[in-house]
């Protein structure tokens, strides 16, 4: 957490908390972050089968969407990094939705957080930028260090799941609770990794940033995006 | 809350379009059922040859009411659009409204200048009002065969609504409802604020909400020069 580093700005802890709640106003409940697809796959039935699905989105697209987000809050080219998140969603499904996610939290952040480097990228990219980026520049704009968008993009990539599931599957919402309490060391680890990695792609450039992929997801996102019928719109 | 528009359509959304440039928004919001998607339809129907139009939907499965409105052919097919809610319309329309205001906003950018955009709520329950940083004014549509004590029972809707449609009179004698004792009810619950009793589907019946509409533009026109 912010502490371990100091808080640069006073309030940045509290900032964290706001922009990490599933309640921050960025268009998010409206996504299950690949559950819907898996419940219907019935690879996602249980508290069980829920902590499993959120750990392989966790180290896989997880750690990457932390990643870039780290590096969009320590400085590294939006635009440069916007480009790597392409290179990295292989489904065309998922990058759509990265970029409409993308720019509902640019709105968000505007209105609350409100700064130059937002407005720029607005500019730049008015059909959206991929989310991770966003985030990483809000947390920039919050006062926040590239940790706190990396904790922020990974407690977002099993959160999302773990929320949709309760709504899709009736699960008790206190076992979903549980089963992100259980995840927490993990999402520590992801979030240390990939601001090490954005640490890197700062210097190395982009390229430096992790690649991992989780195909069952693509697949899924790839399927989700056709259904005539559905509760959730990724 | 944050004003610093005229007060009959206060300043309510944030880094969006320009005050001046955009279409009026008007809610329409309801329990399933009462005729919301029928209300919009001939809304459409009543106002477009005047006014240009566009209609968001939100759905609690993707796009029912949108395909209806297309089927029904009420505005050409690139004015409608649906936005998804996740299973929460009254959160779309609410709590985090940022896919809807999109959906207005791409709307107004693909088929613009609009006049008018109507954003229907997917049915939801008593409690489910529009937030002002999405609409400009809302209507809450209830109906006589849901049961003639809606008005009593109040809510947010019933109570705050701009405009309280309520609809299918048609019915009333088949359900023994008392129009009456509603009208009594629903100025209680709202003191000055209108109400329409009327029967959308039936010839004629949209005129008094269309022309409610119509008053609402020409103060939004008036506000905008
Ligand atoms: N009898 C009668 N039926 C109506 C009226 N308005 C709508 N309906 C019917 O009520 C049903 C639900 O209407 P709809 O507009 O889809 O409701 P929504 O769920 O609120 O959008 C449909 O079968 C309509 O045809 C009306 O004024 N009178
Ligand atoms: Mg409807």
């Amino acid at each position: 957490m912010a502490t371990d580093h100091g808080c640069p700005v006073p309030g940045a802890r509290a900032a964290l908390l706001l922009l990490a709640d599933g309640r921050f106003p960025a268009g998010g409940h409206a996504h299950s972050g690949g559950a819907e697809a898996a419940v219907a796959e019935g690879r996602l039935r249980d508290a069980g089968t829920l902590a499993e699905f959120c750990r392989g989105r966790l180290h896989t697209t997880g750690l990457v969407a932390a990643a870039l987000a780290a590096a969009a809050t320590s400085g590294a080219d939006p635009l440069g990094l916007d480009d790597a998140a392409d290179a990295r969603t292989p489904s065309a499904a998922q990058r759509a939705v990265s970029r409409r996610l993308g720019r509902q939290l640019l709105r968000a952040a505007r209105a609350v957080w409100p700064a130059p480097a937002l407005d720029d990228l607005a500019a730049a990219r008015p059909r959206g930028v991929h989310q991770p980026v966003v985030l990483g520049l809000t947390a920039a704009s919050a006062g926040l260090l590239p940790l706190d968008a990396a904790y922020a993009a990974a407690y977002d990539c099993v959160s999302t799941p773990a929320s949709a599931a309760v709504r899709l599957l009736g699960l008790d919402p206190f076992q979903a609770a549980a089963v992100l309490a259980a995840l927490a060391a993990e999402v520590d680890s992801v979030a240390e990794e990939a601001e090490g990695a954005g640490r890197r792609a700062l210097r190395e450039g982009p390229a430096a940033l992790p690649a991992g992929s989780a195909p069952l997801l693509d697949l899924g996102a790839e399927a989700h995006a056709g259904w005539a019928v559905r509760l959730f719109a990724s | 809350m944050h004003r610093d528009g005229p007060e009959v359509f206060p300043e309510r959304y944030t880094a969006s379009v320009e005050v001046g440039e955009r279409a009026l928004r008007v809610g329409l919001g309801g329990p399933v059922g009462s005729g919301k998607t029928a209300t919009v339809a001939a809304l459409c129907r009543a106002l477009r040859a005047t006014v240009s139009i566009g209609v968001v939907t939100n759905d609690i499965y993707t796009r029912e009411d949108a395909d209806f409105l297309l089927r029904e052919a009420v505005l050409p097919a690139e004015r409608i659009v649906a936005v998804e809610t996740g299973a929460c319309p009254h959160t779309a329309i609410r709590d985090d409204i940022s896919a809807n205001l999109e959906a207005v906003e791409e709307l107004e950018e693909a088929v613009g200048p609009l006049d008018l955009v109507l954003v229907e709520s997917g049915g939801d329950n008593l409690t489910a009002t529009f937030s002002r940083g999405l609409v400009d004014a809302q209507v809450f549509v209830i109906d006589v065969a849901g049961g003639d004590d809606i008005p009593r029972k109040g809510g947010p809707g019933v109570t705050t609504a701009d405009l309280l449609v309520v609809n299918k009179i048609d019915l009333a004698p088949y359900v023994g409802a008392d129009l009456e004792r509603m009208a009594v009810d629903a100025a209680a619950q709202r003191g000055a604020l209108p109400v329409l009793f009327t029967a959308v589907k039936q010839p004629g019946g949209i005129d008094p909400v269309a022309a409610w509409v119509g008053d609402r533009l020409a103060a939004w026109r008036a506000v905008r020069t």
